[in-house]
């Protein structure tokens, strides 16, 4: 069996710190919180730190870097505590983002309740309440992949692609929903409608949501969706936001 | 005063591009930027300016393009025809275009990608921190008929230089070194990798390559299907049908099939510039060995400047011949007035 967490290099472009390899709520706290630390230690030979799901990954350049005196540094620092267990990073954003779920906007709500083993309006109390995190940012631009949904979400991608879904679209399956950057096919089902943008290349913030953040998806009417998309500038499409401590 | 190059024709897939956009790969934005990177440092070395400044890359064929002032341009990358109001011009080297003359760019003859640099590089609005298009991302568009794009100011009127053609445009050796999940694959299906003749396939583009082969796909141990992890450029993934996909610079972030190895940095020109239908093996190398090979051509893209050598014109396909003042200097009977000609 494969000891976690397991150092290995990336082609010439860096180094993988993983914690897992399959998707679990520890493990994906580790890869934030171990980014969280690499980013604080602040070491000059890495040039940009990303995650994916239960995995960091440290950007250095292997041809002009020592890769042994890197290794050496990050064990250390792997040592010093439980990632699996630790803090989440402070100065994380809690979002409250206006969804329609179902309707013509969002049409295989009911078939998703149906494999959550709900009935629609039971499914939409679920998903408004729940609150999910960032796991990862992928895909697309500013693209984030949330979770923890309950278990009764564990539901399998749909065997054919739907052609395309609109930007906004909030789209769930094994229990992670998605916002979707940009409109595109997906395997993954149309649940809700949002008005929010995750990916704002002209503003000051273009990429609103970070790893770590955690969303709400409170539950709003056709008429007040179309009040927002009507009025809104910004594509905060609604969202509230809050600090988390 | 501001020095505008308009597009007059505008083949399928011209884009500005620059040495792209990074530190955003946590947000889920890849660096993109040119496909050949090589080709821009030429481009630079040619005007003597920085590499940093932004191009046209232009895919299987270029454009017509004309300017409102006399400026430099250099063309580097894969080989097309191309001329300057009708008369034929040097790939691989620096021109003067004249304001108002036509720059003709047609289809390759050896590579995909072809740059247009152009003295002082395009100016376009930088979007962060860039101004390399990333279509996959929506940023930027293709360049089209009728667009003008305005040059940043020139500091040199040297032109006439050329560099020597490189090999890249032919495919051929492609060196690997093993990735995150070159052991999800067995010894015997990665000898078979490494000794299958593969030829580019006509579906390639700035996200990724496909390769082709006969026989049987390649399959790594434990199914198709892995949890999503992070891609660099040069990622090789096993896809569905079995067949290598060599990932570019304009790729997601993050992927779930299995990648077999990656390519180094400087052979993914050699990738991105192979035609359709070029062959291609590939070669695992260790990191060590990796790293000496990259440490070199680093150097040698360093020294681009000295492979540079000034461009011997034949007198009788010189255009507006008596314009040129071919006496006025000859003060030595040895000398070459050709050389001043610029």
């Amino acid at each position: 069996m494969t000891d976690f967490p397991l150092i290995q290099t990336v082609g010439l472009s860096g180094v993988l710190v993983r914690f897992a390899d399959t998707m679990s709520e520890p493990a994906n706290r580790a890869a934030l919180s171990f980014r969280a630390a690499v980013d604080a230690a602040d070491w000059p030979e890495v040039t940009e730190t990303s995650t994916s799901l239960v995995s960091t990954f440290l950007q250095i350049d292997l041809v002009a870097v020592s890769v042994g005196t890197m290794l050496d540094r990050l064990q250390d620092l792997l040592a010093t505590r439980d990632w699996y267990t630790s803090d989440l990073p402070t100065g994380r954003t809690l979002w409250h983002v206006p969804t329609v779920y179902g309707t013509d906007l969002a049409p295989q709500l009911e078939e998703a309740a149906e494999l959550a083993g709900l009935d629609p309006d039971a499914a939409i109390a679920q998903l408004s309440q729940a609150r999910v995190r960032v796991l990862t940012i992928g895909f697309a631009p500013g693209q984030p992949y949330m979770g923890e949904l309950p278990q009764n979400w564990d539901i399998p991608r749909q065997q054919g692609l739907t052609k395309s879904v609109p930007a906004g679209a909030l789209i769930v399956a094994i229990r992670q929903l998605i916002i979707f950057t940009n409109a595109s096919p997906t395997g993954w089902r149309h649940i809700g409608q949002t008005a929010f943008k995750t990916f704002r290349p002209r503003s000051d913030t273009p990429f609103a949501l970070s790893p770590g953040d955690e969303l709400c998806f409170p539950s709003i009417s056709r008429a007040e969706y179309d009040k927002i998309t009507a009025a809104d500038e910004t594509g905060q499409g609604g969202a509230e936001t809050e600090v988390l401590a | 005063m501001t020095v505008t190059l308009t597009i007059a024709q505008a083949g399928p897939a011209l884009t500005i591009q620059d040495m792209g956009r990074p530190g955003w790969r946590a947000q889920g934005l890849t660096k993109g930027g040119a496909a050949d990177p090589v080709a821009v440092y030429e481009g630079a070395a040619l005007l003597g300016q920085s590499p940093d400044l932004a191009a046209i890359e232009m895919t299987g064929t270029g454009g017509t393009f004309t300017a409102d002032a006399d400026i430099r341009i250099a063309l580097t990358g894969a080989t097309m025809a191309a001329s300057i109001d009708g008369d034929a011009i040097v790939w691989n080297a620096s021109h003067m275009l004249p304001a108002g003359a036509k720059l003709t760019i047609g289809g390759t003859t050896g590579g995909t990608y072809g740059y247009l640099h152009v003295g002082g590089g395009i100016a376009s609005d930088t979007l962060l921190g860039a101004r390399a298009s990333h279509l996959s991302a929506g940023l930027g568009q293709p360049l089209a008929a009728g667009d003008a794009l305005l040059l940043g100011a020139d500091k040199s009127r040297e032109t006439g230089l050329q560099l020597p053609r490189d090999s890249r445009f032919d495919g051929g050796t492609v060196r690997v070194v093993a990735s995150m999940q070159t052991d999800h694959f067995t010894a015997e299906e990665r000898q078979r990798f490494e000794t299958t003749a593969f030829t580019r396939d006509p579906r390639a583009n700035r996200m990724g390559v496909r390769m082709d082969h006969d026989g049987t796909g390649f399959s790594a141990e434990g199914g198709l299907t892995i949890l999503s992890e992070v891609i660099v450029p040069g990622d090789i993934q096993i896809t569905g049908d079995g067949a290598p996909f060599v990932l570019m610079g304009e790729c997601q972030t993050t992927g779930g099939y299995p990648r077999i190895g990656t390519v180094i940095p400087r052979d993914l020109p050699r990738v991105a510039q192979a035609a359709s239908g070029t062959a291609i093996q590939f070669e695992f190398i260790t990191l060590e060995d990796a790293i000496t090979l990259e440490t070199q051509h680093r150097r040698d893209i360093k020294a681009l400047g000295g492979q540079i050598t000034p461009l011997i014109r034949d007198p009788a396909k010189i255009r507006n011949l008596l314009a040129y003042q071919l006496v006025g200097g000859a003060i030595s009977a040895t000398d070459n007035p050709f050389e001043e000609e610029h």
